[in-house]
């Protein structure tokens, strides 16, 4: 009889569990043995015992302190196969999601499945491309799974900011961005768009950004915001100033004069939503697969089933269905719906 | 110009928050963008334009089409709007006719005119298929005129007026007197013309508002032979204006409503702008016609073709406050008891079930007009209270200071039960500061709250912090940026007037609701029921 694939990649207290070889894909809690796609909170957590990823993420995650002295970390360059024991055979393909960001592929007994994480089609100057890997499972998330999320180029996006500037040339444009991989990205783009003046950073992306540099991303000049009196107020006029979110409007922005709350986000797609956030520019900008890049994605794997994590489950879960692709939703502990972005 | 252009403008407009910002934005465009374009996009921004390019209809009708039902059903339910939507997720037709260029603004509304309704249904899945989901975004709402960008019509004129370097009172003078694309207006504006003469054309003329009065500062400089005092009705605030044999009624924003009324349109034979209270005259128990109340009145608001059977029961009326001008001489410069002399001889020939006169008050002391407010009160909804204006006052536009008050009556107060909870904007964005709050009712036989209305003033900073702290440690369930709290926190309202809604669950909406007091002392089944409503809403 076949191997059914849930026989060994179970759901176990809400993740999953690749049986034979006793490790959890992404865990939320602290576990012996995990396998980490990514260095985002929602997928990289601290206290595992051993941990699995590529060099990147390894690094990220020493950046953030999800990784002590007691986790021992194997770092797995894209494509290197690794005996993760009990049979199994893991090894990473990239996911165009981040920096280091990486599918999960489990072989086991002839069977291949594959974690997808989190992953993006559109172009990255920052990372690595997605790259389809054929197998039998393949899980995808479902975070912008709705036939509205059709993300457009972000060089388009990119034009819509410097375009503001140009009209409104006293501004300051305080950008919100995660500060991992959405910052970077976004920067890159502006140089790539020719965007030549200094960044100002927020102390909260440093470190990251550092980090892309050392992996020889080239950001050109930026500056930290701390290294400069508060009451130099026009110093930031007509540049872009980057944040995360939660400070666009907070008081740390109060130092800048004339401010326009900025932010780089996929949600920044549904105006209502743009406008509940209270930003006055959004950038449509997602670090996830859109909606035909998910469907797309999907068949190209030629995968007979397709699990999906979180996000918009239900429709992704029917479309697939009618695409005669069997679909269905697992609905993942700490995996919160809008955790991306 | 390109659509693109435009799409680009009201993206801009729609996520800026600030006044002064939209204007920079706005006048760049129209600045840039030449005739008739520039035009249109007034017009599109500014409420004018007078016809739907397409119907709502059609665009539900070709997603229908296009587009599985039940991923449609849940973008829309996401997304929560249709336009957006449809301009989001768009399925692209199979073999789509490539445009190399998107037409221009004027192009577009040229092309939906001259098409039939076959052509309206191509021409909009041409230009669907070309445009991006913004472009998409501004073709739908300006097809079917719904677009809410959060631009006043006031900061529209006040655009143009910065651009012209005039006071924005003389773009409002003009505004009424000219229409869309508006290309007198910009020829004045870049200064390759006089300003456009509109003295013959039957149009809106900006009215004259009046202060509440402050009791403290204000009443001790009354007196009868400076300032003189009328009752303030309660209906609508119209303009009568006829000329050449023309009649319109506008409301006080300037919208024609003249097809609701056309009983008294049809008394106009005259020229002359007549400023004025509308309200109706139905016939009491014994017969007799008498001045109806705002409630009496409502069922004539907002009807496109009333029926013969309305204005029977129902006939307009104008009570007269003012001439701004007749048989084409403006009376504005003059002063307001040299206008109620021409006032007084132009009703006197008027026919007396259409119009009469607004009584001017027998009064001469301060007390005098504290008991007239008292019978304004006593007036069941009649009258809102008082108005007093100097007797010298000029007739201009707008808000002026110490010329017209208003004394209201004392508003009414209920005690109703917070229900909803909503964020505010600006200094208030991180604070839950508006309300909605509901009476205990019956519906479907059960004893419940229905919603009466919502307020967001009326507290001090320190109250908006304690209530922001409660509604935080109340939460019941989030609807989008509504969050519902525990039914437990009684507000007393304080309110001017209460009318018959079909709109409101409760069947009656508030006028100019307030919070006069929190009663964190008071137990939620003590809050006022909605019979209490119904007792002040009149007859």
């Amino acid at each position: 009889m076949a191997l059914d694939p849930e026989d060994w990649m179970a759901v176990r207290d809400g993740q999953f569990y690749c049986v034979p070889a006793d490790t959890y894909v992404d865990p939320m809690t602290p576990v012996d043995r995990a396998v980490i796609t990514h260095g985002h909170a929602d997928h990289a957590r601290k206290g595992h015992g051993r941990v699995w990823a590529t060099p990147e993420t390894v690094d990220i995650m020493r950046t953030r302190y999800y990784i002590s002295e007691e986790t021992e970390a194997t770092k797995l360059r894209y494509h290197e196969r690794h005996d993760l024991g009990g049979g199994v055979t893991l090894w990473f393909a990239s996911a165009g999601h981040i920096l280091g960001s990486a599918q999960a592929v489990f072989e086991y007994q002839g069977q291949r499945i594959v974690a997808a994480g989190d992953f993006k089609r559109h172009p990255d100057p920052t990372c690595e491309p997605f790259e389809v890997v054929p197998c039998d499972v393949f899980i995808t998330e479902a975070t912008f799974a709705l036939p509205v999320f059709q993300h457009p180029p972000l060089e388009a996006e990119v034009e819509k900011l410097l375009r503001t500037m140009a009209t409104l040339p006293d501004a300051t444009i305080i950008l919100g961005v995660y500060a991992l991989g959405k910052c970077q990205r976004v920067m890159k783009t502006l140089r790539l768009a020719g965007y030549d003046k200094p960044f100002y950073l927020h102390g909260a992306l440093r470190r990251l950004t550092e980090l892309y540099e050392n992996y020889g991303q080239d950001f050109g000049e930026w500056r930290m915001v701390s290294d400069f009196p508060r009451s130099d107020k026009d110093r930031y006029r007509n540049h872009i100033v980057l944040c995360p979110p939660a400070q666009v409007n907070d008081r740390w922005s109060r130092r800048f004069a004339d401010p326009i709350p900025a932010a780089a986000s996929g949600w920044m797609q549904i105006r209502a939503r743009a406008r509940q956030k209270r930003v006055e520019l959004g950038m449509v900008c997602s670090d996830h697969a859109d909606w035909n890049d998910l469907i797309r994605t999907c068949k190209e794997t030629e995968a007979g089933m397709v699990w999906i994590t979180h996000g918009r489950v239900e429709a992704l879960e029917y479309a697939l269905r009618q695409e005669g692709i069997p679909a269905k939703g697992l609905h993942l502990i700490g995996m919160e719906e809008e955790a991306g972005d | 110009m390109s659509f693109a252009d435009f799409s680009d403008l009201l993206d801009d407009l729609y996520f800026t928050n600030s006044n002064l910002s939209k204007q920079a934005i706005f006048a760049d465009y129209l600045r840039r963008t030449p005739d008739p374009d520039r035009g249109w996009a007034l017009a599109a921004i500014g409420g004018t334009l007078s016809f739907d390019l397409f119907k709502r209809n059609l665009v539900k009708s070709l997603m229908e089409e296009r587009m599985d039902p039940y991923l449609f059903q849940l973008s829309r339910h996401y997304v929560g709007e249709m336009s957006e939507t449809v301009a989001l997720a768009w399925p692209q037709s199979e073999e789509p006719t490539r445009l190399n260029r998107l037409p221009d603004l004027h192009e577009v509304i040229e092309e939906f005119k001259v098409r039939d309704r076959a052509g309206i249904r191509d021409y909009l899945i041409r230009l669907l298929d070309n445009m991006s989901p913004p472009q998409r975004w501004a073709l739908l709402k300006l097809g079917t005129r719904g677009l809410r960008i959060g631009m006043s019509a006031r900061t529209v004129k006040k655009t143009l007026a910065d651009m012209a370097g005039v006071d924005v009172g003389v773009v409002e003078e003009l505004w009424h007197g000219l229409s869309p694309p508006y290309e007198s207006l910009f020829a004045w504006i870049d200064g390759q013309a006089d300003m456009p003469d509109i003295s013959n054309v039957l149009t809106y003329s900006p009215v004259m508002l009046s202060h509440p009065i402050d009791e403290d500062k204000d009443l001790g400089g009354l007196a009868p032979d400076t300032h003189a005092a009328e009752w303030k009705w309660d209906g609508i605030r119209v303009q009568v204006a006829g000329m050449g044999g023309e009649a319109r009624i506008y409301s006080r924003t300037g919208d024609d409503i003249s097809h609701s009324f056309p009983d008294l349109a049809a008394t106009v034979n005259w020229d002359a702008v007549i400023d004025g209270e509308l309200l109706v005259r139905p016939a009491n128990e014994s017969g007799e016609r008498e001045i109806g109340s705002f409630n009496d009145l409502q069922q004539r608001l907002g009807k496109k073709k009333p029926s013969a059977k309305l204005m029977r029961d129902k006939p307009a009326h104008l009570i007269a406050y003012d001439i701004i001008s007749e048989d084409g001489v403006s009376f504005r410069d003059q002063t307001l008891d040299e206008r109620r002399e021409r006032l007084t001889a132009f009703i006197e020939k008027r026919n007396p079930d259409y119009y009469s006169l607004s009584d001017r008050l027998d009064w001469s002391t301060v007390d005098d007009l504290r008991e007239l407010r008292e019978e304004a009160a006593a007036s069941e909804g009649l009258k809102e209270g008082l108005m007093i204006k100097r007797r010298d006052s000029v007739y201009v536009a707008g808000r002026p200071k110490h010329a017209w008050y208003k004394w209201k009556r004392e508003p009414f107060l209920l005690d109703a039960v917070l229900m909803y909870a909503q964020r505010g904007t600006g200094k208030r964005s991180s604070y839950y500061s508006d309300y909605t709050f509901g009476l205990w009712g019956e519906k479907n036989g059960e004893e419940t709250l229905l919603p009466i209305g919502k307020a967001y003033f009326g507290f001090t900073d320190e109250e908006l912090a304690q209530l922001d702290k409660w509604i935080r440690n109340h939460k019941v369930a989030r609807y989008g940026p509504v969050q519902e709290v525990d039914k437990e926190l009684v507000f007393e309202v304080a309110f001017d007037s209460a009318h018959v809604s079909p709109r409101h669950k409760s069947g009656y909406a508030l006028r100019f609701p307030r919070i006069s007091r929190i009663r964190w002392d008071k137990p939620a089944h003590e809050a006022d029921r909605i019979p209490a409503l119904e007792a002040l809403v009149g007859k």
